[in-house]
């Protein structure tokens, strides 16, 4: 080494790296580190895993450790006869599975259900993987063709398919159409109402804001309430309107004041140099929106417009208030069959339902943090 | 012509075009222009006559107007009086008019304004593709023509935020001139630059300012105004105090705002 007391210093050799500690690194020193790194950090962690254990424990021994997975009735999954403490009746919601998916679609029309879940996972599938070739036309599909044959296949009516009344649709196929629905139309209809609250136009405006203002003040109840009851007392008389129809309208508009705002957070975000470019090089305004700045904006609420698109498919369940059965709806009307009343079966049918929502959520949560990341290209500094 | 001619000629000594300014052709022509933002009168009876190749430096203290006088200019700014003939066309209300103005004048800005969700290519192609609707082919070939020209085919591929200020302000110029514009605007262009970038941004100006180009560029870049302009443009107040050659300009000012601002800029 050079005698440092100099003032002046020139390096003459470099500086070899060596290895990392092995404390610091692998398995052990990643728990070091995360885990155990001081006294409060070690409580923490003891506290998280006692918590942790005492939730899944009983939920683990419920659904699988004490479950019943065989039976034809009620009488399988009483304690007095398998002699031990019972946990979830499976058997119960195998025999109820087509009613909590298809509700009272006739079961020889079944299949028409099962098309439109087919071609909806097709299309949807190729859709969200962005390696996936001809988007353009994916979309077209998903968006324009698949809605119209979906709506064909399942009312029916058209070439000899016969009349299914949505009255007779319950369970995940309800849930599913309004959700679908709710979240493909209020995505666009949001963007539109966003821009119109921040546009020049003073009536457009001032439209947008009440547009916006009077369904985020209205719970969602009221809103299926007036859509279901009060709506055809103000219609002319023999004028109908299924009321399917009308509960999609309201879910719609509802979540869609929701999704206006959220979007406008974003386009609050965009810097004002990001018009102004747009607009130098000489770009239209529907232009400049769509190709530089709804892109930035909405990659920004991804967190937002997902969250509000998880909230809608959650709030499907209050559609049962209105006299709609909706997955949770069917699975709460099936308690009352008295073929397998047992003292788990409600506790089932909700694991099983809350499970299913779960799925999705959970899945639209995933893939919105997968986009995020994949459309991160902001490298900031 | 190629960068390379370019370099050689100016290797050789040859002398610089700087004699091709039109004498008839006009490019820019405000006449008695007047803006306000509410009640504050920002741009005061603004005349300014710019020809065919002229290249205009327009400096002047922080608030004078020159950002506001130059945005007048493709309409990012609305002006309230007098008027803007652009390239023949008047600037008035009509969106048509405005489109056909911006589509013939570029703009560089202070902060670049690149998008930062496109790569550097897509940001080059977009406004030829969707505004000249040019073939997507076309437009690329022409973007990496561009991209040569500031010295950075290589960073094609990449996102804004990955390259350095220098750099991002190149491709904000190859961005501009992708659309083959007759009049370039700049507001700023090295100002938010580290100084050891500035250089590189200026040498791709003077180029351009060499080829002919009709330049409006606001900077304090003395060096650079002597190199390039036919005019030095002085204001202070929402007015044009002043304007002249460079040489007589910075030897020789005449108004006693433009010596205390050159006095104030020149000894630091
Ligand atoms: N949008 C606006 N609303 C109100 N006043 C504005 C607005 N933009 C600019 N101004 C004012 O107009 C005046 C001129 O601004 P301008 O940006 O043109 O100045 P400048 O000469 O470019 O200054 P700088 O060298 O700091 O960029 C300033 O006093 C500024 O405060
Ligand atoms: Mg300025």
């Amino acid at each position: 080494m050079t005698d440092m007391t100099d003032l002046s210093y020139v390096r003459t050799t470099e500086a070899e790296a060596k290895p990392a500690p092995v404390s610091t690194t692998g398995f052990i020193g990643w728990m070091r580190r995360n885990l155990f790194s001081s006294i409060p950090n070690t409580i923490l962690t003891l506290i998280g895993i006692w918590l942790a254990y005492s939730i899944f424990a009983p939920l683990i021994n419920f659904a699988f450790v004490h479950a019943v997975w065989t039976g034809d009735n009620r009488d399988a999954c009483l304690a007095q006869n398998v002699g031990r403490e019972v946990g979830a009746c499976w058997p119960y919601v195998e025999a109820y599975f087509p009613q909590f998916i298809y509700g009272r679609y006739p079961v020889e029309e079944r299949y028409r259900v099962d098309i439109v879940y087919l071609l909806f996972a097709l299309l949807i599938v190729p859709m969200l993987i962005p390696s996936v070739p001809a988007k353009r036309l994916n979309g077209l599909l998903l968006l324009v063709a698949f809605p119209i044959v979906a709506f064909f296949l399942l009312v029916g009516g058209v070439f000899g398919l016969p009349v299914v009344e949505t009255s007779q649709w319950g369970g995940l196929l309800v849930t599913l159409v309004i959700a679908v629905t709710g979240i493909t139309a209020s995505l666009p209809i949001g963007i539109l109402l966003a821009l119109g609250r921040r546009s020049d136009m003073p009536i457009v405006r001032l439209l947008s804001i009440i547009f916006i203002e009077f369904w985020r003040g209205v719970p969602l109840i009221t809103v299926l309430f007036m859509a279901s009851v009060m709506l055809p007392l103000f219609l002319p008389e023999g004028v109908t309107f299924d009321k399917l129809m009308r509960v999609l309208i309201g879910v719609t508009l509802f979540s869609s004041a929701y999704m206006a705002e959220v979007v406008r957070g974003g386009l609050q975000a965009i810097p004002k140099g990001q018009y102004e470019g747009a607009q130098a090089l000489g770009l239209r305004f529907w232009q400049m929106m769509r190709l530089i700045i709804l892109p930035q904006a909405l990659k920004l609420v991804i967190p937002g417009i997902v969250g509000t698109f998880i909230g809608l498919f959650k709030d499907t369940t209050l559609v049962l208030i209105v006299g709609m059965f909706d997955l949770l709806g069917q699975v709460q009307s099936s308690f009352t069959d008295p073929t397998w009343a047992s003292p788990s079966q409600s506790h089932t049918g909700y694991l099983f339902a809350a499970a299913i929502f779960w799925v999705f959520c959970f899945g639209m949560s995933r893939y919105s943090l997968f986009m995020e990341k994949k459309l991160h290209t902001g490298h900031k500094r | 012509m190629t960068e390379t001619t370019a370099a050689t000629e100016r290797a050789a000594g040859a002398p610089r075009k700087k004699m091709e300014v039109s004498s008839t052709d006009v490019a820019i022509e405000i006449t008695k222009m007047n803006k306000w933002y509410g009640d504050f009168h920002v741009l005061k009876d603004i005349d300014l006559r710019v020809m065919r190749g002229e290249r205009i430096v327009i400096c002047g203290p922080s608030g004078s107007g020159k950002s506001t006088m130059i945005r007048c200019i493709n309409r990012l700014e609305e002006h309230q009086q007098g008027s803007i003939v652009v390239d023949g066309i008047e600037l008035t209300d009509d969106l048509k008019k405005i489109d056909e103005i911006r589509r013939e004048v570029g703009m560089v800005f202070q902060h670049f304004n690149l998008f930062p969700h496109l790569t550097i290519l897509e940001n080059c192609t977009l406004a030829p593709i969707w505004v000249r609707k040019m073939p997507r082919k076309e437009a690329e070939d022409i973007a990496m023509h561009y991209l040569e020209r500031v010295k950075i085919p290589e960073q094609a591929k990449k996102y804004p935020g990955q390259l350095s200020g220098g750099q991002q302000q190149r491709v904000a110029i190859a961005r501009s001139l992708c659309m083959n514009p007759k009049i370039m605007l700049f507001d700023e262009p090295t100002s938010a630059l580290d100084p050891e970038m500035i250089k590189e941004v200026l040498d791709v100006m003077v180029g351009l300012a060499e080829e002919g180009m009709t330049m409006l560029c606001v900077t304090h870049e003395m060096g650079f105004a002597r190199q390039v302009a036919n005019r030095v443009i002085f204001m202070d107040q929402g007015q044009i105090v002043e304007q002249n050659e460079p040489e007589p300009f910075f030897s020789n000012p005449q108004h006693e705002r433009t010596k205390l601002f050159l006095s104030q800029i020149l000894h630091h």
